[in-house]
């Protein structure tokens, strides 16, 4: 997978013909995912709530009040596992890394059930932080672990160890929910569900993710670099370990923060990464916008489907993105095996 | 038979083992929310306890116990089945997704059913068989490949996968459980014995009494796999076969005991470790001493759950896990 360098200027016309093309999908993806749902609202309504609100009507209300959130949150979430993916991706050189296999979103289940255990009345921005500590906790176990490895860490290693603190962490989590009751409160929200997303998460979680992804998009260079090779990358000059080190923080806190406000959608940051390397050639600098759109559309579409399979019962978000995401995963490791 | 260093160092460490087990299972009659005196216990065992001691003895400490034993010694063993199929060492029933598929398969039978009563009970070992066998075919149909038959690094990626797979349907249909129901299922999923009756005996037993000693007569040729298996086909094995009973052995042992505590994991991983370190490699040898070291870990889990977190039980599992995965990481640390 990664002999297949290409050499693609910045701006190519191809990549920004592709780049028009899906942020003109997202946008499609948001108005229909809107409109559509236990109640179907006609795109004029949708336009009109959008622009000019009018809290006395019913329709207006619900496109405002739940949709507009949820779609959203759904879109800026999807966005930010992407994008946490394609950053394990670039800077470990491991085509399985992915916040939910490493159990990156295990560690901030399990801090955000302490919080709901101990302090139940926690506001949502503090929740926020403490996530991110438990996603950042968690990621500094498996890289130890991998440190103290012989032979370094190798993609199945980290799988596997991810796996099982992911299992551990779980486990441990369930275990408090059992013990202080609180198993049912907990289980939509394992689950995976942009459903309880409100404007007051919004306002706290969109600047957080655009901004890291900005920050990560502007390393993009360097971890490209860093995805050819780390000695090419050390003989251009790159500060190999700083950027290392960097692009595991955006990640954490993208993951982090997410977690805090769905719960733990895996695969996302899995296929995501890899369909945009597909798309646009190896340039970090256009991986990781790519993968922030296309994770944005997969999200909303899956919200999308979870909504309207079965109304006015909902699915779980996770199962539909477990289903394209587990084929996807083991075409990818049918690959690593073979080269193992 | 032949008696050599090995063997009666074997024969040492299960006594060993089987007096920590007693140790551990009169501690064990002893918690609970009516204290009973361990020579209460032996007495009452024995015939000349009061009514209400037998009472509480016989009709609510021992049957869990003998299940938590029975589920012990099958989760032990099958992790070193699989181990030993596998050629890995940190091959277990929780890791490969069988127990995930188990799960499935207990959470259709809750969906479906509902009761979980009398003679139900005795269906629960097959439908989790069912789901542990349906992920095992799963399994491995994607990890075989054309030219090198059975391939063991890659199982332990598909089973992961799988084992995501699996919980996400597991998860979804749980939601849809109802208030009583969903508490059970969300206990069991983590490990909780919870077969506390004399029928959920009866539905564990036959399966741990005829597919242990069956696991156990197969030693030879796990012995010879651990070779490699270009020396098994060398020493007369034939090498898929083979893997494929001991594989089904395994399974079946996992779901059967998965089905009456839950979906325990580690002691699979953990126990076999032990007893290797212990008897050595040879699998005539080590397999009875992991069943009984998963017997040793579950019994004092289990106990330690219910009573150490009073008034509410933690559920054995997560004892497990607690004590288990911090070793799994150690081992993983160490292995090449």
């Amino acid at each position: 997978m990664y002999q297949k360098i290409k050499i693609t200027s910045f701006y190519n016309l191809r990549s920004i013909i592709l780049f028009i093309f899906f942020i003109a999908g997202l946008i499609t993806t948001l108005l229909t995912a809107v409109s559509f749902g236990a109640k179907d609202i006609s795109f004029q309504n949708v336009w009109t709530a959008i622009f000019s609100y009018d809290s006395s009507l019913t329709e207006q209300q619900i496109i405002y009040e739940l949709r507009l959130p949820r779609v959203i949150g759904a879109a800026i979430v999807g966005a930010a596992f992407a994008v946490a993916g394609a950053l394990m991706q670039g800077v470990t050189r491991n085509p399985l890394a992915d916040a939910g296999i490493l159990g990156i979103n295990a560690g901030a289940m399990f801090i955000v059930t302490l919080c709901f255990a101990f302090f139940p009345s926690i506001s949502y921005s503090i929740l926020m932080v403490f996530s991110f500590i438990g996603a950042a906790l968690s990621t500094l176990l498996i890289f130890m672990i991998g440190a103290s490895v012989p032979g370094g860490l190798t993609p199945m290693r980290l799988t596997v160890s991810g796996a099982v603190i992911a299992a551990l962490l779980h486990s441990l989590s369930a275990g408090i929910a059992i013990y202080y009751d609180l198993s049912q409160d907990l289980a939509f929200w394992y689950a995976g569900g942009v459903s309880g997303i409100k404007w007051e998460h919004l306002k706290v979680l969109v600047p957080v993710i655009l901004i890291t992804i900005s920050w990560a998009i502007s390393m993009g260079r360097s971890i490209s670099l860093i995805s050819i090779g780390e000695e090419t990358a050390l003989n251009l000059g790159i500060k190999v370990n700083q950027i290392k080190l960097l692009s595991i923080v955006a990640a954490v806190i993208l993951a982090g923060v997410s977690v805090s406000a769905v719960g733990s959608i895996g695969f996302v940051g899995l296929v995501i990464p890899h369909i945009a390397r597909r798309l646009v050639g190896s340039d970090y600098r256009l991986i990781i916008p790519m993968s922030a759109l296309l994770g944005a559309i997969l999200l909303t579409l899956a919200d999308l489907g979870a909504r309207t399979v079965n109304p006015p019962r909902e699915l779980a978000i996770g199962i539909i993105v477990a289903a394209v995401g587990v084929p996807f995963f083991l075409h990818t490791a049918r690959k690593v095996g073979r080269d193992l | 038979m032949k008696f050599d260093l090995r063997s009666t160092r074997t024969f040492k460490t299960a006594l060993v083992l089987v007096l920590i087990n007693f140790i551990v299972i009169l501690i064990s009659f002893n918690t609970g929310s009516l204290r009973i005196a361990p020579t209460e216990v032996i007495l009452t065992l024995f015939g000349f306890g009061d009514d209400k001691t037998s009472l509480v003895l016989f009709e609510y400490r021992l049957p869990r116990i003998i299940i938590t034993i029975l589920a012990g010694i099958g989760l032990g063993v099958s992790g070193a089945l699989l181990q030993g199929v596998s050629r890995n060492p940190l091959a277990d029933p929780g890791i490969l997704g069988l127990h995930a598929g188990a799960s499935f398969g207990l959470i259709m039978f809750v969906t479906y059913f509902h009761s979980l009563n009398d003679n139900a009970a005795l269906l629960i070992p097959l439908f989790t068989f069912s789901g542990g066998l349906l992920t095992a075919i799963i399994i491995i149909l994607l990890t075989y490949d054309r030219y090198k038959g059975i391939l063991p690094i890659r199982l332990i990626l598909v089973g992961i996968a799988i084992s995501a797979c699996f919980n996400a349907v597991t998860l979804f249909l749980s939601l849809r459980l109802d208030e009583d129901t969903y508490t059970f299922a969300s206990r069991w999923l983590v490990g909780n014995v919870w077969g506390r009756e004399w029928i959920h005996v009866i539905a564990l037993l036959p399966w741990i009494v005829t597919l242990t000693p069956l696991g156990w007569l197969q030693s030879r040729k796990l012995d010879a796999l651990s070779f490699g298996d270009n020396t098994a086909v060398g020493l007369g094995v034939s090498v898929l076969r083979s893997r494929l009973s001991i594989l089904a052995v395994a399974v079946a042992l996992s779901s059967a005991s998965v089905a009456m505590v839950g979906g325990i994991g580690f002691i699979g991983l953990v126990a076999p470790h032990l007893a290797r370190r212990l008897v050595g490699p040879r699998h005539q040898n080590f397999l009875p001493v992991a069943g009984l070291l998963g017997m040793v870990i579950l019994v004092l889990s289990d106990t330690i759950g219910r009573s150490i977190f009073q008034p509410n039980a933690i559920p054995a599992g997560i004892v497990v896990a607690a004590i288990g995965g911090p070793y799994f990481l150690y081992l993983l640390t160490k292995t090449k």
